[in-house]
């Protein structure tokens, strides 16, 4: 009988190995591509619900594998942050694969094969990095991850090619630093087992090195999640890349870079650690304020479509690092601790997946790029400009959608900080009210060109175009989830996940102190 | 004592926009089916709402929550008079203003009418929404849903202008929605609740200094600039570029009055009248109101065209609502809340007629309606009746609430006992801005034929009904139960005559 201790495990494992199933299989017959790399995702996702409920329930998981103990083995250890975070990778990963079949079949026709063998071995770096307890298999999987990430962005050639070569300086830049920082804690405590780590570090905490390696820690994964200011590969990367792709990358990628930045954070390191050695969150907290606002200016004077919603995804890294970076201070149940942030990666995850989706539409259906070009075409594709809606007005964060409850939660989180502490917090309330105002600005542009725009307004004939039912059903699931989850949130935070979450690093209302 | 009635009944009244809603795009192509579904969403609706008055006039209130948001913020309604004072009128003009939808767009042949009346419902959900919400957060939502909802109906022409006039409505609305959240989130910081208390939340003199407190009322004054109160009314004249339906339900009844319910509701049942006594808030709104009342009115001579001296007309009478509840008096609130049903009635009446005479004639400015009332009498008569209301003369509605107003006045005592000579040099300025119309229209001779030719019949009706009603206001306020809820609501607040120093 499989046990759920197994899970974690199988979820890197087969999806390792589909993509080289992938690989031979599409050698025989391309279309079988699509449907390997689909069933494989369903069955991922299914297991990691199965690992969410157990982890929720009876606790974490521990896996060591190959039945070497660590410190010398490789240990999986799953709790409810992994929990949480592959649930919602693997759901973001099957909606995009879903919508890629057609879509990929229509842009990438010569490539199809070596789309999913990538895409497979994305998914497979992703949960990986979400399930290791070993700061080193983390490290190969950010690899594995990033690796195929560069492939998929250069996928589309000509100009995606120096987008994919930026991102891979920046990137190998990246894991450098990360890979230094491992070295660091390897020669003062000779083990890369979180668990071990966590042990042992607490004795070292005055020594330089130790201190040296979190500030490497931060500076690498600051790249790969783009926080401001660097940043400046993700505008071309996201624009680029195969609209699927954009949606993984802006939805779940940067933010498992977040997953691994919380888990060093926490995990590696304490609260402890982080408040009284290299009190850091501080600066984090004003460099994502002003990455709201920048990102969002910049947002504002983009006209490729794309690109303006990858600026926004640096906007949007800002609110989730602002909340993140808030985390250390706040101490209330309902918006202390990591809750904002785990919420706004979910919440944004959905927004921008939907967006990048639509972004696609457009491209599949009129190779329309320009946001000047759309005009006129809710009246072709209603539901999908529906759906465009709905996500951008969550974005701008009307209620009772899911950017409302962020918006609100990360406010409550910053006057809750501002009160306990931290006065000068105050300005990032007036940050995010007026961060609002900015989506409203790049956001609305888009849907009155949707909606309100073009010459034949008083024809009644214009011909239905709208997309195959593979790519509009993941538009609409997440549009429409867009809502549903913001009116979730408000009925059922605070959510056990979370608490345990919270209890799990001594934050929020958890805080020893 | 308050009794707390738990019902469904409220949410039915707002299911009712909701499921229309849906309806509509599903009968889209079927126009005849389509409205029919606006029709009956907009009789069950008004049905359903005028059937929680006995149990409201009993003194109780309606409850229904839904889920708890953060602690001591549910999600839920809370029906009391005032509410339902409000509730009445949207939900019976949306009536009105369909029928009068109907045969406005076919007349004119508009394109997208399955969009129209589609924003439609959901704009009546927020207004409906609005009215029945027991706190901030609840009303924050309802409120929002309103500005998005009603943005495609202000840029329905997709002309330049229209496209200018819907940028900016949502520029300074979804501003205003921002402050409003920006002083909720305060005032559940400061003390920890949002619900509407009568008399005002107790513990909020309490927790936050004198500085904070009057921080966060200028905060929710700009939250409400749905109030068009100036200088931040420039959106409401800008947003005549909708169609005249859409000016007259949302620009006389849903829109602006949210924006003034919820300066009452502030004013009475989240800071309370000895609050801003304390604060000397009061004071700051009434300079407000004066201002607004007088210099919208100057704007309003200067217009030629009609819908646009309208609107200048709705600016100052939202105004009239807002310096009512400035007064801080039993009076002066009484003149606010009963102004509000009472305007709405009048102002849509003239709102419907400025759009009958663009459909039967086309024409747009006053200027050029000489000798009209000859060829569409029922129309100019309506109004007249219109006008002669928003003068404040017998025998209309309006009379009743400036002389509610005036007698708050007398009640504030000290210097605010002169302030009924201003409500007179405003009643004098409308009178010069209003009476021209009327005399241009039946005394100046018509350039062509003067035979009649009237609206549409659908058109026709519900200005003729709104028209009456303004004047059986005048002769038994109590049409709708108006008069009983709007004294049930003072009796609840239980302001005492006089308190001004």
């Amino acid at each position: 009988m499989l046990s759920v201790e197994h899970l974690p495990v199988l979820v890197v494992v087969i999806s390792m190995l589909s993509s080289l199933t992938i690989l031979i299989a599409g050698w025989l017959n391309k279309k079988s591509c699509c449907f390997i790399a689909f069933a494989t995702i369903l069955i991922q996702f299914i297991m990691s619900l199965f690992i969410l409920q157990h982890v929720t329930t009876e606790g974490t998981i521990i896996y060591w594998l190959g039945g070497w103990s660590p410190p010398w083995g490789i240990e999986y250890v799953v709790d409810a942050l992994n929990a949480y975070v592959l649930v919602l990778l693997l759901f973001l990963a099957l909606v995009c694969v879903t919508y890629s079949k057609r879509s990929i079949e229509h842009e990438l026709p010569r490539q199809i094969v070596s789309f999913y063998v990538l895409f497979q071995l994305l998914i497979t770096g992703l949960c990986g990095i979400t399930l290791t307890g070993d700061i080193f298999n983390m490290y190969v999987f950010i690899e594995v991850t990033s690796l195929s990430a560069y492939a998929l962005i250069a996928s589309r050639g000509k100009i995606a090619l120096k987008a994919s070569f930026t991102y891979l300086v920046l990137g190998a830049i990246g894991a450098c630093f990360f890979l230094l920082g491992i070295g660091f804690l390897y020669a003062i405590t000779g083990t890369l087992n979180i668990h071990d780590l966590s042990l042992i570090l607490p004795s070292y905490y005055d020594n330089r090195a130790v201190q040296a390696a979190f500030v490497f820690f931060t500076v690498g994964l600051s790249i790969k999640m783009a926080l401001f200011p660097l940043h400046v590969w993700l505008p071309d990367a996201h624009s680029f890349a195969p609209s699927e792709i954009s949606a993984l990358l802006s939805g779940i990628i940067i933010e498992v870079s977040t997953y691994a930045f919380i888990r060093i954070s926490f995990s590696v390191y304490t609260v402890d650690f982080i408040t009284r050695y290299v009190p850091i969150f501080d600066f984090i907290c004003w460099l994502s304020a002003i990455g709201i606002i920048v990102g969002s200016v910049l947002a504002i004077a983009q006209y490729n479509l794309k690109r303006m919603l990858a600026y926004s995804s640096v906007s949007q890294m800002g609110y989730i690092m602002l909340a993140v970076g808030l985390s250390t201070s706040t101490h209330s149940p309902l918006w202390g601790g990591l809750n904002p942030a785990l919420m706004h990666i979910v919440n944004h995850a959905l927004m921008k997946g939907c967006l990048f989706l639509v972004a696609g539409a457009f491209i599949y259906k009129a190779e329309l790029w320009d946001i000047a070009d759309l005009k006129g075409l809710a009246r072709k594709m209603p539901y999908t400009c529906f759906g465009f809606t709905l996500a951008a007005i969550s974005m701008i964060g009307v209620p009772p959608s899911v950017g409302f409850v962020s918006k609100v939660y990360i406010i409550f989180a910053s006057l809750d900080a501002a009160s306990a502490g931290h006065p000068a917090y105050i300005v990032f309330v007036a940050v995010l009210l007026f961060s609002t105002l900015l989506n409203l600005v790049y956001f609305w542009r888009v849907v009155e060109t949707l909606y309100m725009k073009g010459e034949d307004i008083h024809s009644e004939s214009v011909k239905r175009d709208e997309l195959p039912l593979s790519m509009l059903i993941p538009v609409l699931i997440l549009a429409a989830l867009c809502i549903i989850v913001g009116i979730f949130w408000l009925i059922e935070m605070p959510l056990p996940v979370f608490d345990q979450i919270n209890e799990l690093f001594h934050l929020g209302a958890y805080a020893t102190s | 004592m308050i009794a707390e009635v738990e019902s469904l009944t409220p949410v039915f009244a707002i299911l009712c926009p909701a499921i229309a809603s849906i309806l509509i795009i599903l009968f889209g192509k079927w126009p005849n089916i389509r409205e029919c579904w606006t029709m009956l969403a907009g009789i069950l609706q008004f049905l359903i709402v005028i059937s929680m008055v006995p149990v409201i006039l009993d003194g109780n209130i309606i409850t229904c929550t839904f889920f708890t948001a953060l602690p001591n913020v549910e999600f839920g309604f809370s029906v009391d008079a005032f509410g339902l004072v409000f509730a009445i009128t949207s939900s019976f003009l949306w009536i009105l203003v369909s029928s009068y939808s109907i045969g406005y767009m076919r007349s004119l042949h508009e394109h997208a009418q399955t969009r129209y009346y589609f924003c439609f419902a959901w704009a009546i959900f927020g207004a409906v929404g609005i009215a029945l919400s027991g706190n901030l957060l609840t009303m924050f939502i309802f409120y929002e849903i309103l500005t998005v909802s009603t943005y495609p109906l202000v840029a329905h022409d997709q002309t330049p202008e229209a496209l200018f006039a819907g940028r900016k409505y949502l520029a300074y609305l979804l501003t205003a929605g921002v402050f409003f959240l920006a002083a909720m989130i305060i005032t559940y910081h400061i003390s920890g609740t949002t619900d509407f208390v009568n008399g005002g939340i107790p513990n909020l003199a309490a927790e936050a200094s004198r500085a904070v407190l009057v921080v966060l009322f200028m905060l929710f004054l700009l939250g409400f600039m749905k109030a068009a109160w100036m200088p931040f009314h420039s959106w409401l004249p800008t947003a005549m570029a909708a169609p005249t339906p859409v000016s007259a339900l949302l620009h006389a009844v849903a829109v602006v009055k949210a924006g003034v319910f919820g300066i009452i509701r502030v004013v009475c049942y989240i800071f309370g009248v000895d609050l801003m006594h304390e604060l000397g808030l009061g004071l700051l709104l009434i300079s407000i109101a004066i201002f607004t009342l007088i210099v919208a009115n100057l704007f309003a001579l200067a217009q030629d065209n009609l819908k646009k001296r309208l609107a200048y007309s709705t600016i100052n009478q939202l105004s009239l609502v807002i310096f009512g509840a400035a007064l801080l008096t039993h009076d002066g609130i009484e003149g606010a809340m009963i102004h509000i049903p009472f305007h709405a009635f009048m102002k849509i009446t003239l709102f419907m007629c400025a759009g009958a005479i663009m459909v039967a004639s086309g024409k747009k400015n006053i200027s050029d309606m000489a000798g009209i009332g000859r060829v569409m009498p029922v129309t100019l008569i309506a109004f007249t009746i219109g006008a002669l209301g928003m003068c404040a003369l017998p025998p209309t509605a309006g009379y009743l609430s400036h002389h509610l107003l005036v007698h708050g006045c007398i009640e504030a005592g000290g210097a605010i006992s002169y302030f009924p000579y201003i409500l007179l040099i405003v009643a004098i300025l409308d009178v010069m801005y209003f009476f021209p119309i009327i005399y241009i229209a039946f005394f100046k001779k018509p350039e062509g034929g003067s035979k009649l030719k009237e609206a549409p019949i659908f058109m026709l009706v519900p200005i003729v009904i709104t028209a009456t009603c303004s004047i059986i206001f005048y002769l038994y306020p109590d049409l709708f139960y108006m008069s009983d809820l709007v004294e049930t609501a003072m009796t609840s607040l239980n302001i005492g005559g006089g308190v001004h120093p």
